[in-house]
């Protein structure tokens, strides 16, 4: 049997806690597997019929085994029902202080683009050793980000944002597939996550030729879409001011609260009338349909750069760009 | 039907298929049993169109690059395997041909409450195919059976509108069948025939109608809506209209889930009578199977979440969904164990019947412990879209309920027919069957914890071996399913005449000669005992 591989890399640092899981169940349906075949070939063979006349004695059941293998199974899957949960639970949230990515599927491709600009298809350069969280997204229809030798997997969804995040313990290019059906190439849905060494990673980050970063490109469409005209910084304009926005609570003309996270600002972007900021009228068009996926992310950036404290950041910001 | 041959060698007396000659006495019978048949033929030419594309896919599957088709017809083939294989082959297989045939049999009655009602679900049933393989004459569907959107109503391009309102139609043939055999299971048993003197087949039926006439609305209502989209651009499901792309999914796998127990509780009840029969014994704790048949039926309607752990639901939803996945496996494991014990101290002879029985227990137990893999939350994240989804609910679906019907075929044919078949070809068809299941779908689980996602067209080339493994096993999977056709068609004329119970089995319909005739019993029966009463001496105390 050599030659047939049985086990993926393991290359994340959640890989090998989901496997010892994995192999937790293995054990288990090994096992029962052989009590169940082992058990009816032995009863097959002791009790094969003798005569055809044979009756043997009829046995009503018993309620002593039947609360014992209703205990047991029920027992071993609260084990696995609770493990499973509970490693689950610890890897749904990133650690603080993740770097982020956005990646944009569409049939089919992988798009990926990077904080400082830099924007691949179909590859993923991600350092060794630093969590990494995905922001994602997809312009048409359903798909799926499935790195096998990382043990994640999150849909990629039109019209939403998904998240996943993973820590590359090992270097090394890796498939990362599609595996949510998505139409005649979905099998071509392929692309390769690429781990280097953090050095490697910034040189390969300064060596790209785009130059636009993600907050600078959001400047840019946040003048050219003419939103600059009506969200003025200093709050005097038709719309609400958009610095130290993000991350907080906004108060809504309904009464409700939000707080203002990827999805609310992509939903004020496509939707403005869904959720209107208290004290400002419904006057906002809708940009559905004028912006790529990309763009939305983008200005999601350079409003995430106007930061969460108004002055703090705002001074900050004018020192940037100054120098 | 060539009546003039046929005629003179009938010597035996009138039966239900002697009693009528000519194709009319076929399109318009009323007849359960009758029916059963048209129902056995039509599924088993479907099992066959879904089996070609089964066997086209594996052969293309040989190279990573494709060996056969386009990538387009690839994703033609595995969504017309699919929905024909579930829709128009297992959901009905069991339920509409044993059920049929022996539901009025099994209770002592004549038919079923609603005769018309019967043979109106089989022409609905026929029509539902009619549409289907009309849509994939004209080009093709590639959405797969689960018709996820906004792919399926707003991206494809192909016959999706032919095949949605093919399986809509089809779904209320279900409906027809289970209200027919609950109202029927209600009313009709004979004097004596108390619940907990039914056989278990009777429980797994009610049971699984229930399923049919709960569920199955809600899939036509979820491919109504998928329609209205599809076609007049009402905004639905795709997001660019303003729908929800997870909404479909939420109402599909509503039904789509009980579809499982549709296909397997049959199945269940099936091998709980072969098992009592070979083994000569009173099914071990008759009761806790009866009712884990229903358990899993209400359980069965609250798990349908464990398929979108993966789609950004809820972290607390994913959590309810886990649990009430394992708590669903139980009932199913409190089988396995009864069925084992009830070998104990048995009296086992292994005619054909008892070997797909004990085949449906190994691969069923399979089926079932690979499914804590993906009710397991962390576990479901990797595995989830993988191959290992594929052989896991084909352990369930094909190792369990084809299985299981093939299993309820060897064991009613005399009664069916009239006929025996060789037990010897039979017994070697079970054999073939096993080995190349296992050959075919084993790979599959590695294939999947591998990470090689389902529905590829192409491969990376380190998957290969195992692909090749896995479409060696099909070949011989294809084989052993083809016997048992020639042997049943063969039987039907020279196979040795049946005697009315050639196993020596208990239940009403073994008492009736074989073939039945027209009105089941010429003298309506009167149950005194238990079912599975095989220690008839015996004095059993408790019922």
């Amino acid at each position: 049997m050599q030659g047939i591989p049985i086990h993926p890399d393991q290359a994340s640092t959640i890989a090998r806690s989901v496997d010892h899981l994995y192999f937790f169940i293995t054990a288990v349906t090994l096992f029962f597997t052989f009590v169940i075949f082992l058990t009816i070939l032995y009863f097959m063979v002791k009790y094969r019929r003798r005569s055809p006349d044979e009756r043997p004695k009829a046995i009503e059941g018993s309620l002593p085994l039947e609360v014992l293998w209703t205990a047991i199974p029920t027992l071993i899957a609260a084990v696995i029902f609770v493990w499973g949960s509970s490693l689950y639970f610890q890897n749904s949230e990133p650690p603080p202080g993740a770097m982020e990515i956005f990646v944009t599927g569409k049939q089919w491709m992988w798009k990926a683009e990077h904080p400082e600009g830099q924007r691949e298809i179909n590859e993923l350069h991600v350092p060794l050793g630093r969590p990494v969280k995905l922001t994602m997204t997809s312009e048409d229809v359903i798909h799926d980000f499935f790195v096998p030798a990382f043990r994640v997997k999150e849909d990629v969804l039109p019209g939403r944002y998904s998240s996943l995040w993973f820590e590359p313990t090992r270097l090394g290019t890796f498939h990362l597939f599609c595996a949510q059906y998505c139409g005649a190439f979905h099998a071509g849905m392929l692309g390769s996550v690429i781990v280097v060494e953090p050095d490697e990673y910034e040189r390969w980050l300064a060596g790209s030729v785009l130059g636009e970063t993600m907050e600078a490109a959001g400047e840019r469409l946040f003048k050219e879409n003419g939103c600059i005209t009506c969200h003025l910084a200093d709050g005097t304009g038709p719309a609400p001011s958009l610095l130290g926005v993000y991350g907080n609570t906004v108060h809504l003309t309904n009464g409700q609260t939000v707080t203002a996270d990827d999805a609310y600002i992509r939903e004020s972007i496509l939707s403005p009338n869904a959720k209107i900021v208290n004290g400002y009228k419904p006057i906002m068009p809708s940009f559905q349909g004028q912006l790529t996926e990309e763009q939305i992310l983008d200005l999601i950036a350079y409003i995430r750069s106007l930061g969460r404290s108004p002055e703090k950041d705002q001074g900050k910001k004018q020192e940037e760009e100054k120098k | 039907m060539s009546t003039a041959t046929l005629e003179p060698r009938v010597q035996a007396p009138r039966n239900y298929l002697n009693a009528e000659y000519g194709w009319k006495s076929w399109l318009f019978t009323l007849d359960h049993k009758r029916i059963a048949l048209l129902y056995m033929v039509s599924i088993t030419f479907f099992f066959m169109v879904g089996g070609a594309a089964a066997v086209l896919m594996r052969i293309h599957l040989i190279e990573p690059q494709g060996a056969l088709v386009q990538p387009e017809t690839y994703n033609k083939l595995f969504t017309l395997h699919g929905v024909i294989m579930i829709f128009f082959f297992l959901v009905p297989s069991i339920p509409t041909v044993l059920g049929n045939f022996l539901i009025p049999l099994m209770i002592g009655a004549r038919d079923l409450a609603f005769p018309r009602l019967n043979l109106l679900s089989w022409y609905i049933y026929i029509v539902g195919g009619l549409f289907t393989l009309y849509s994939a004459i004209a080009g093709g569907v590639d959405t797969g059976w689960t018709f996820y959107t906004p792919y399926s109503s707003t991206y494809s391009n192909t016959q999706v509108t032919a095949v949605v309102v093919g399986v809509f139609i089809n779904g209320f043939s279900s409906i027809l069948t289970g209200l027919n055999f609950i109202v029927t299971i209600h009313k009709m048993r004979a004097p004596g025939l108390t619940w907990y003197r039914m056989p278990l087949f009777l429980w797994a039926m009610y049971a699984t109608s229930i399923i049919m006439v709960l569920g199955t609305p809600v899939l036509a209502i979820a491919l109504f809506l998928l329609a209205l989209e599809h076609l007049f651009h009402v905004g639905i499901f795709s997001p660019a209209l303003g729908g929800d792309p997870l909404l479909f999914q939420h109402l599909f796998w509503f039904y789509s889930h009980p579809t499982v127990y549709i296909m397997i509780l049959p199945a269940m009840g099936v091998v709980s009578e072969i098992i009592a029969c070979f083994a000569r014994k009173r099914i071990f704790g008759y009761k806790i199977v009866g009712f884990s048949s229903v358990a899993i039926a209400v359980l069965g309607f609250l798990v349908w979440g464990h398929h979108m752990f993966v789609t950004g639901q809820s972290i607390y939803a994913g959590l309810i969904f886990s649990f009430l996945s394992f708590m669903v496996a139980i009932p199913s494991a409190i089988k396995v164990f009864n069925w084992t014990s009830t070998l104990y101290k048995g009296s086992i002879s292994y005619e054909a019947p008892m070997l797909y029985a004990l085949g449906f227990i190994g691969l069923f137990t399979m089926g079932g412990l690979t499914g804590m893999f993906l009710a397991s939350l962390a576990t479901d994240v990797h595995l989830n879209g993988t191959y290992f989804i594929v052989a896991h609910f084909h352990y369930i679906m094909v190792g369990g309920a084809v299985m299981g019907y093939l299993g309820g075929m060897h064991f009613w044919w005399p009664k069916i027919s009239g006929r025996k078949y060789p037990n010897g070809w039979a017994a070697l068809a079970a054999a073939i069957i096993f080995v190349g299941f296992n050959l075919t779908f084993f790979p599959q689980f590695i294939l999947g914890y591998l990470g090689m996602p389902r529905r590829y067209a192409f491969y990376p080339a380190e998957f290969q071996v195992l692909n090749v493994m896995s479409s060696a096993g099909a070949s011989i999977l294809g084989v052993g399913y083809l016997i048992p056709l020639v042997y049943f068609i063969w039987s039907m004329r020279y196979g040795p005449v049946a005697e009315a119970n050639p196993w020596g089995a208990k239940g009403l319909e073994w008492q009736t000669s074989s073939p039945p005739p027209t009105e089941n019993f010429t003298k309506m029966p009167v149950v005194t005992e238990e079912a599975y009463a095989y220690a008839a001496e015996e004095k059993i105390n408790r019922a």
